[in-house]
């Protein structure tokens, strides 16, 4: 208590201030570490199974494990929710991210900045590539609708966008780009399980290394699973997650294009 | 039955005569031509199976031999019962001996037509026995222990490894599931052949194999004998095997199907041509045993807007209506798709899904309707996520959908956890057990909304079906009026594999399914 200093409510303790070195969940009081877990043990139902799952929350780092709903799922599967109090914390000051370091412009002004800074079309290739066959992420970014009120590339002012859908090679994405003289090369890549996004996206980066086009061109890569660490991890220029839309894309295309000198570019 | 939405039955007759022009002349197109997925559906059905030494399906060694030798337009059926005839061998051995490279069948005498198909209808008899035992067994068991209400709780299973899949498809049955797809690996549907044997890996789902379908067959009769509920199998008759994944799933007792030609067109680049003359064979197929085959609509509120472009859908459930009619399939037996689809933000979507969803229902109103559930506007937020499912829950119950293929809160994550399925299932159950009645209690509000939404969707596509009929269906593919995807008539994959038939030509399944052989 800070003894004095608030007579008519309840104080504040010291604790209600967020310690930014030590941060832990909230559920309705500060620090009490309060986080909800959902998963299934291959046990059968009954107070083992509901034990054995309380110990497992234990050994996880939450204290209080409570079992609030566990559910008999046949065949030897329990399903459980349970609540329990994190233990551990993080230093939020000490965080790192690496993000793409692009300021934002909305479709007109990336329009407007082609025009002032670029002065010819800027020339844009993608693909849902390898056996990938979702389409939903390169034609959220590039078709003309867009996605949630962002529309796509197709529509921007100066901007040449190619989607060349989904389940395209990547020798056939890159032969593409050379035949359109593209500045920028989009992959997207939606299948993940068994990491099989990151075998695609390297050896795109492999075939583009061994054509001698890998400077000459701005890879981008995006997806539910990518994040810009690991796009740049994997030899790309660029990565976009979920809540990316065609501005962000597009924004980072075009500053890179002045950045990296490439206004007046050779053929590829 | 009065129209809840007040739809005018001449505009529905009318919508309806145009596509099944439609679909008549494109059967002109489609009887005058064979491809050798089609073939090599033929030689499975005789009883080819089996890989070569380096894991090629004897099927496709028996069709390459024939391409090769530039004999394949009197078909496999000529071919094979002229084999018969000059070695005395049954198809399979002489498949083997083809594939051993000690058989040449081109090089035989050629025996006189009528002498051929004579010699090979005994064959052909035998494998319509096969399906129909197995069509008899899912009549019986649907007799014995019966199955769920509809709309059917369909979920998938996508482990990639088909024991592993079956222990998933076993706990969903026992939480309430009445049909169980195994999702393929991606990529199968652009595969010129079938995989053989049983397989464990797979990516974003399992290969569909004829022997996966019959270890989960068995699985599924199990636990269907278990719950007291007969457990319903799907799985994709589509892709460059339409027809061949097709007989294989008649001969394994599947009981659902994907299969819809224009999905493949536009969603995987199958050459418009190739897939539209596999359809047709497959769909014989699928008629013949009962399966429910499901068409791919829904997938066109993925790419295209679910608002604006609902009447593409209307149009091309009419067309995959007529086209299931001229491959004799029962109209119960048509899972013509649709979805929920609309941005979740559009003030009263609700009310607009639910007028389409009924409107489906006046429409159909014998088809087994397939209702895929929301996906496009689905964040990771699985809170809000299994409202979206609720909703959708909501509509199919109150306009009374046949197939309801369950959403996961999870969508946009990853493939269903064991936990995902039950909660969906949970979701599903309330829902229809709680609302059970509601479409028999519940009428519109004259000229409202929901009239007015129904009646601009018919009208709509009733006016697509007319500009399609006028322009022709390849060239309004070719313009981009389905799903905003355009596709060239000679594009895409898979053209190399048609040819047009000899006058010698024939495919003695064809005749015999149409017309109902026992």
């Amino acid at each position: 208590m800070l003894a004095g200093s608030q007579n008519t409510k309840v104080a504040n303790t010291a604790t209600a201030q967020v310690d930014l070195t030590k941060v832990k969940p909230y559920g309705d009081t500060m620090n009490d570490g309060m986080t909800e877990l959902a998963f299934t043990l291959p046990v059968p139902y009954g107070e083992e199974a509901s034990e054995a799952a309380k110990l497992l929350v234990k050994k996880m780092g939450l204290d209080d494990p409570a079992v609030v709903y566990s559910k008999d799922m046949g065949g030897g599967f329990t399903f459980f929710i349970v609540y329990g109090k994190c233990q551990h914390t993080v230093d939020f000051t000490q965080i790192k991210v690496t993000k793409v370091e692009t300021d934002v412009m909305d479709r007109e002004e990336c329009g407007r900045y082609i025009e002032e800074n670029i002065g010819r079309p800027v020339v844009i290739v993608g693909a849902s590539t390898g056996s990938d066959a979702h389409t939903v992420g390169i034609d959220a970014i590039m078709n003309m609708k867009g996605f949630h009120g962002h529309y796509g590339l197709e529509r921007y002012k100066g901007i040449e966008a190619i989607n060349m859908g989904s389940q395209v090679p990547n020798e056939v994405l890159i032969a593409k780009a050379i035949e359109v003289n593209a500045d920028a090369i989009l992959v997207s890549q939606t299948v993940t399980q068994k990491d099989i996004h990151i075998a695609n996206l390297t050896n795109m980066v492999e075939l583009l290394e061994a054509e001698g086009l890998r400077d000459k061109v701005i890879l981008v890569c995006g997806g539910p699973r990518i994040s810009h660490e690991l796009a740049q991890e994997l030899g790309y220029d660029a990565g976009f997650g979920p809540h990316s839309y065609a501005e962000d894309t597009a924004s980072f295309i075009i500053t890179e294009i002045v950045k990296r000198d490439m206004v007046n570019k050779k053929p590829l | 039955m009065k129209s809840k939405l007040n739809l005018d039955p001449a505009q529905i007759d009318e919508a309806r005569s145009c596509a099944a022009r439609i679909a008549s002349s494109m059967q002109g197109f489609i009887d005058k031509h064979s491809t050798v997925s089609t073939e090599r559906t033929v030689l499975r059905l005789l009883g080819v199976d089996g890989v070569d030494d380096v894991d090629t399906p004897l099927p496709n060694v028996v069709v390459d031999q024939l391409n090769n030798a530039g004999v394949l337009s009197k078909g496999t059926a000529f071919w094979m019962g002229n084999a018969m005839i000059q070695t005395g061998l049954a198809p399979q051995e002489i498949a083997e001996k083809m594939s051993a490279g000690e058989l040449d069948i081109t090089k035989l005498l050629i025996a006189d037509k009528k002498e051929i198909e004579d010699r090979i209808m005994p064959v052909v008899a035998e494998s319509l026995k096969v399906i129909r035992t197995q069509t008899e067994a899912r009549e019986k068991y649907l007799a014995t222990i019966g199955e769920g209400k509809r709309p059917y709780l369909y979920v998938i299973v996508a482990t990639g490894n088909i024991y592993e899949d079956v222990v998933q498809a076993q706990a969903a049955a026992r939480q309430g599931a009445d049909i169980i797809a195994v999702i393929r690996t991606t990529a199968q549907s652009l595969l010129d052949y079938v995989p053989f044997g049983a397989t464990t890996e797979g990516f974003g789902g399992t290969y569909a194999t004829q022997e996966n379908f019959r270890i989960m067959r068995k699985a599924l009769d199990e636990v269907g004998e278990e719950v007291g509920r007969y457990i319903r199998l799907c799985n994709y008759s589509s892709g460059l095997c339409m027809p061949e994944i097709a007989a294989m799933g008649a001969m394994e007792r599947l009981d659902v199907m994907l299969n819809d030609a224009l999905y493949g067109i536009l969603f995987r680049d199958i050459n418009m041509q190739r897939t539209l003359i596999d359809q047709f064979f497959s769909r014989v197929i699928i008629g013949y045993c009962g399966i429910i085959f499901n068409s791919g609509e829904d997938n066109y509120l993925t790419t295209a807007d679910a608002f604006e472009e609902a009447h593409t859908v209307l149009a091309s459930q009419f067309l995959n209506e007529q086209f299931a009619v001229l491959a004799n399939i029962k109209e119960e037996c048509m899972g013509l798709g649709h979805a929920f689809e609309m941005d979740p933000d559009m003030e009263n979507g609700f009310l607009y899904e639910l007028a389409q969803a009924i409107m489906a229902r006046e429409i159909f109103p014998n088809a087994a309707l397939k209702y895929m559930p929301p996906t496009k506007f689905m964040t990771g937020n699985i809170f809000k996520g299994a409202i979206q499912d609720a909703m959708f829950n909501m509509v199919s119950v109150w306009s009374g959908q046949s197939l309801q293929l369950l959403g996961m809160l999870t969508e946009a994550i990853h493939t269903p956890h064991m936990h995902d399925r039950y909660l969906a299932l949970e979701n599903a159950s309330y829902i229809f057990n709680n609302a059970r009645m509601l479409g028999e209690e519940t009428e519109f509000k004259k000229d409202g909304l929901i009239q007015k939404r129904a009646q601009a969707v018919l009208r709509d596509a009733n006016a697509l079906l007319h500009d399609i009929e006028k322009e022709g269906l390849f060239s309004t593919i070719e313009k981009g009026k389905f799903g905003g995807v355009k596709r060239p008539r000679d594009g895409g994959k898979g053209l190399a594999g048609v040819f047009m038939k000899d006058q010698d030509y024939f495919n003695p399944f064809i005749p015999m399914m149409m017309g109902g052989a026992k």
